[in-house]
Order: C-alpha cells, then structure tokens, then sequence
C-alpha cells in the first residue's frame, strides 16, 4: 500500500466519534419532533366529570351527554326493552360483559341489564362502536327492517360496518365490533341527575 | 480541468447565447433532451399510454389550486367548515379553485387507476421496469393519504367520522394500537389537534415526498425507458443512429400526442366542474355539507369511492370468515411446500408464518385482520414484478383464458368497490341450511377471496398455458 491511501486510524477514530455524537443529537431531535404529536397538556386536562339532567327523559327515549368529547347515552327502557334483554342472552358475545373495550367495566353494572340496581331502566354508556369508534345509531323499533335480521329485538346499529347492539349494548355475535360498548363510571347524584366520569370509587 | 464554455459565432442570437451561458453552468438542454426531448418512446403506444402525463398534469392542478385554497382556509376546527363555506360563497371565483380541487382529487384516482391497470395488462412492471412500478405504489400511497388527509379538512359530518373510522383502525394492532391512535390524533376524540396536523401533512409533509417520489418515477422511467402494448424491448432493435427502431422521439411527436389527450381530459373535467361537481354525493359527499358533531355519526357513512374496494374488504372480515380465512392460509402454505421452487429453508420459513398467522387468528381479534387484510390488499401490488411468471409481458400474447382471469378479478373489484359505497346488509339476506347469510357480506368476503388469491396464487397461474409468439418487432400500423 501506498503512503497516501494509508488511513490514519486517529483520524478515523474521530470521525467515528463525531458521526456517533451527531446520530445521538438527530435521533433526539427526532424525537422532540415525535413527542410533539402527543395530547397536549391542554388536551388531557380536558376529562372531568359531567352532570347529566334526566329529569324530562320518558321511557324509551334516549338523550346524549357529551363526556370528553365522546357521546354518553342515557336511555330509559320500558319493561318490553328490559324484557327483550332474555331474549338477545344467547345471541350476544359476550353476554356477561366479561371483555372490556377502553375502560373497565364498573361492578356494579355487570348484570344482564348493564345498569346501576337502583335503576335498573336506565342504561348509561359510552356510544362509541368498539370496531372503528363510530357512534351506533338508534334501531329501537323491533322487527324487520333495511340492514337488520328479521327477528330484531330492538337496540344499535352502528352505519360504518353494520354491527348490531341489544338494549344493554351489548354486541351481537359474528359482528365487526368486538366488545360491548363501554359503561362509563357513574353514579346518581338523585333520581333525575346522573354524574358521569365519576362514582363512590373516584374519577375514572 | 479548466472551465470551458462552448464558444458561439458573435452574430448569434440573444437566446443561443443566453441557453449556451447557462448550459456551462447547469445542464439544462441535457436535462430537456434526457428526459422527454430526445427521449425515444416506442411508435406503438395505444391510449392507455397517455394516463402518465394526465396524472401529472392533475399532479399540477391540485398543487396550484391548493396554494390558492390555503389561502382562505382556517385549519381549526371552530373555523374551518365556515371557512370552506367562505370560499365557496364570498371568495370570488372560490368555489371555482376548489371544485377544481375536489374534482381533481377523484380524477386523480380515476387516472391513476387507469394507468395502473395499463401496466397489469401490458406487464410495464416486469423486469427491467420493477422499481418504476415500485415508486408508482409509494405514489399510490401517498395519493391515499392526501386524499384522507385533505378529506378531514372540511370539517363536515364524513371528514369527522371518516377520520375516526381510519385513526382508529391503527387502535387494532395489538398492544401499541390504542397508544398509537391517541398518538395520530393527539387528543381522546378527532379534534383540533388532528385537523392542525392533518392540514399540515396535507399541505407539505405528503406533497414533497409526493413530488421525489414522481421525480424518481420519471428518472426510472427514462433511464431503463417505456414499454409498449407488445412489451417487447424495443432497445433490441437499435437503428445507425444508436436509436431504437421502433421508437420516436417524444418531441415534438408524444408532445402532440399528449395535448390532444389533454384536450380531451379537461373537455370531460371541465363538464364535470360546471355541471355536476358533486357527482351526484359520490365525488363530494352529501354528509359533508353538515357540520362536524362528534356526537352523532351520519345513519349512513362510506368512504369516497376511490377506498371503497379496501374498505370492502375491511368491513367482509367477520370473525367467522377469519376461519375461511384460516383454511386458506393452510392450504396457501400447502401449496407452497408441495408446489413451488422455492429452497427448502424458504419452504420452512413459509410453514413458520402460517403457524404464526393461525395463532394470531385464534389470538387477536377479527378487526386487527380486517386492518391486516385491507393493508395487504394494497401493498400486495408492490410484489407484482416477483409475483407475475409468464413468459410474455403483455396480455396480447398471453393464453387466452389468462384474459379471464384478468376479467374476473376486474369484476371483484369493482363489486368491492360498489359495495363499499353502499350501507350493510344492501343485498338483503337468505337462509341457507339454517344459517342466515347476508348476501351483500358474503359476496364481498368471495371477492376478497378472489382479490388476494390473484395476486397470492399468479406464481403458479400465470406461468400455465403457451403463450403466443410474440414478434420481434412492435405492432403498428402507420395511418
């Protein structure tokens, strides 16, 4: 070899060294970048609990509450919804309500009805489908109808891929939407207001 | 090596002088004749060929358009939709540019579509031309996202819950998913924050890579040059003067060619803007005239026609048909084992994977392989160049049942895409030995069959049959 292609390893040493130094200080400069997609400070303080006025709610009517941006149905079944409840049991998934979606699911709401026991009618949850999160519409009429069986006993049917819900939300079997949709944490401030996001254990 | 300029005679003009001063300096008339002057083109191009420069021309219309959009826009989601209904009323000639925009992105998709389709009938992808294809699928790429991008923009009832459906479909890959969607979106819900950051990947992000990716394209594209409807290799046959026989140079005669195409595109472009820009909901839907309410999803939401076929393809993966899926996965493992030429460490690579896929489908749910199958069913057209076997290039000399087979995946696809755009269940339902079936999901779960095993199974079918001769020369008929 000739004295000019000779490397001189100092050298080389150092440029190994400074290219290292440089990738460190472009991986981190990446990574700021990255963080920035984050939620905001803003974005996450904005979760506290809302009040929810049931007072003017009849049965088998539905009103939307909004809870951190998501909507929050509270429907009031008449005993023929609460009655079609039997009849769905052994066509649902997961009757039981044993898998969770986004949050827990509260223990005081795992019962075939998905409510709180002092009452029992209203159905509180989260109206965000566990497939794609849109929100499922109301198909409360029973029977059959356009997109739906023939034998349906009323619920939710969610317009972006057609999964179906019963009156306690919970997700027919062989449907987009794996899970039932969510119970928020709840609890009646009186019999006409509910406090959603927030029950005797806490903020959710 | 000492700088030299080309000396011109004094009396030469203005313009010589002024191209020759520059030409020292950077390579200008080299550039122009490298890439389309003395680009040499075969003679036989039929009207498929002229897709490419309509693309690009699109190419340029959304660019402009949308720098004048940009500047009436508010990216906020208390302002945006006002700010479209701005443009669109008070901003003078406003509806104009941005009908040309929403017109253009579908024409986009229909052209591109198109000239994708030329190149599986022709095998433009085939050997040496496999990393044109390849850019041409990271433009496809990223054409989707523009269009999913810009489609939140708006800010009407489809961008939201369009946005909502697409973030979280990344929320079903198992373990990171729900950390990853609250990531894209940066907040809990679609909001301002993800409309910020989708009008920024809109603007610039996308259109720049989008721009390298069209570059590199084009520099593919001229290096290795065009194929033809014959696919034959007309640099086989080169004339005395080092020029394919079979080839013009495209100007001044493609540069003609080309503006009649062009002619005619925005004779139909323009009826489209002036008559029916909407397309009766299937260009701008009607939806999207409805303010964003994150509380309420539309009783009937589709994406824009262009993602229906995937779409299709997402909403047919039930988990029952996961088990469909997972006899097909067996016997496509089955088949690679007992039938193909691969060596055997690839064979046990390939029975390692299907285990693997069979456990993820007892595993996760059936929604992460909806995401999978939709995800696979558009990169899948990066393997073409390795998938397709035939002996010949183009379908002209292909056997001719393989026209069939192109037919029928054409119908599968175009049935996807239909169904995409229509609500659940639109076919009704039939019993069928006590099952109840819906007609409109099941023929879209045979079509996804039919989809992915052209593409899956073309190793093996495209290499059965004799194909024709092909001649050594191209086909063409002087008029």
């Amino acid at each position: 070899m000739t004295i000019e292609k000779q490397v001189d390893p100092s050298r080389r040493g150092l440029l190994i060294a400074t290219c290292a130094a440089g990738g460190v200080a472009g991986l981190a400069t990446a990574g700021a970048l990255v963080s920035t997609f984050q939620p905001s400070e803003r974005a996450k303080a904005a979760g506290a609990p809302v009040e929810a006025d049931i007072s003017d709610l009849k049965p088998g009517n539905m009103k939307v509450f909004e809870w951190r941006g998501k909507p929050v149905w509270v429907l009031k079944r008449t005993p023929e919804m609460m009655a079609s409840l039997n009849k769905t049991e052994d066509k649902v998934a997961d009757p039981k309500s044993e898998k969770t979606y986004q949050m827990p699911m509260p223990e005081y709401c795992k019962n075939q009805h998905r409510s709180r026991k002092e009452h029992e009618e209203n159905l509180v949850v989260v109206g965000i489908c566990s497939h794609l999160g849109c929100s499922p519409g109301q198909k409360f009429q029973p029977g059959a109808q356009p997109s739906l069986p023939d034998d349906w006993q009323g619920g939710f049917l969610c317009p972006c891929h057609g999964s179906t819900f019963d009156l306690a939300a919970r997700v027919y079997k062989n449907k987009p939407a794996p899970d039932n949709l969510d119970v928020p944490p709840h609890m009646y401030l009186s019999d006409t207001k509910i406090l959603i996001g927030k029950d005797e254990k806490g903020e959710a | 090596m000492a700088f030299v300029e080309k000396k011109l005679p004094a009396n030469a003009p203005i313009a010589a002088k002024a191209l020759n001063w520059v030409d020292a300096r950077f390579p200008l008339t080299k550039l122009w004749n490298d890439q389309w002057g003395q680009y040499y083109a075969p003679k036989n191009f039929n009207f498929w060929y002229i897709f490419g420069s309509l693309a690009a021309l699109v190419l340029v219309i959304q660019i402009v358009t949308g720098i004048f959009l940009v500047m009436h826009y508010k990216p906020d989601a208390n302002l945006a939709f006002a700010s479209v209904e701005y443009i669109m009323r008070d901003v003078p000639m406003g509806w104009l540019v941005r009908y040309m925009h929403s017109t253009g992105a579908s024409a986009f998709f229909i052209i591109v579509y198109l000239h994708m389709t030329r190149g599986l009938l022709y095998g433009s992808y085939r050997k040496p031309r496999e990393l044109i294809w390849l850019f041409g699928v990271g433009i496809f790429l990223c054409l989707m996202g523009e269009a999913f991008f810009g489609y939140l923009l708006p800010w009407g009832q489809m961008s939201y819950w369009g946005a909502q459906v697409i973030v979280n479909l990344f929320g079903a890959i198992p373990f990171i998913g729900p950390d990853l969607s609250l990531w894209i979106r940066g907040d809990y819900v679609v909001s301002d924050a993800t409309l910020n950051r989708f009008f920024s990947f809109h603007v610039i992000a996308i259109p720049l890579v989008l721009l390298g990716l069209v570059a590199a394209h084009l520099i593919a594209l001229h290096e290795v040059g065009s194929s033809n409807p014959d696919g034959i290799e007309v640099k086989e046959n080169l004339g005395p003067d080092g020029h394919p026989l079979d080839s013009i140079p495209s100007h001044p005669y493609y540069t003609v060619h080309d503006i009649f195409g062009v002619s005619v595109f925005l004779l139909v472009f323009s009826a489209i803007i002036f008559f029916t820009p909407e397309m009766g909901g299937y260009f701008l839907e009607y939806n999207n005239f409805i303010p964003a309410d994150s509380l309420k999803t539309p009783p009937h939401i589709a994406p824009v026609w262009y993602f229906t076929p995937f779409y299709s393809i997402l909403r047919a993966t039930t988990s029952q048909f996961v088990y469909a899926l997972a006899v097909g996965v067996i016997a496509y493992v089955g088949l690679v084992v007992t039938k193909s030429r691969l060596s055997g460490f690839f064979k046990l690579v390939a029975v390692i994977i299907g285990a693997a896929i069979l456990v993820g489908f007892i595993a996760f749910e059936a929604k992460f392989f909806g995401v999978v199958l939709m995800g696979l069913s558009v990169v899948i057209l990066a393997g073409l160049p390795w998938l397709d076997h035939s002996p010949v290039k183009s379908i002209r000399y292909r056997p001719d049942w393989h026209k069939y087979v192109y037919i029928v995946f054409g119908i599968a696809f175009l049935v996807l895409g239909y169904l995409g755009v229509k609500p659940p269940g639109v076919w009704g339902s039939a019993h069928l030995g006590g099952i109840e079936l819906d007609i409109a999901q099941t023929i879209s779960q045979i079509c996804t069959f039919i989809y992915l095993g052209f593409f899956l199974l073309m190793p093996w079918w495209s290499a059965m049959g004799t194909p024709k001769t092909v001649p050594t020369r191209v086909t063409f008929h002087p008029h």
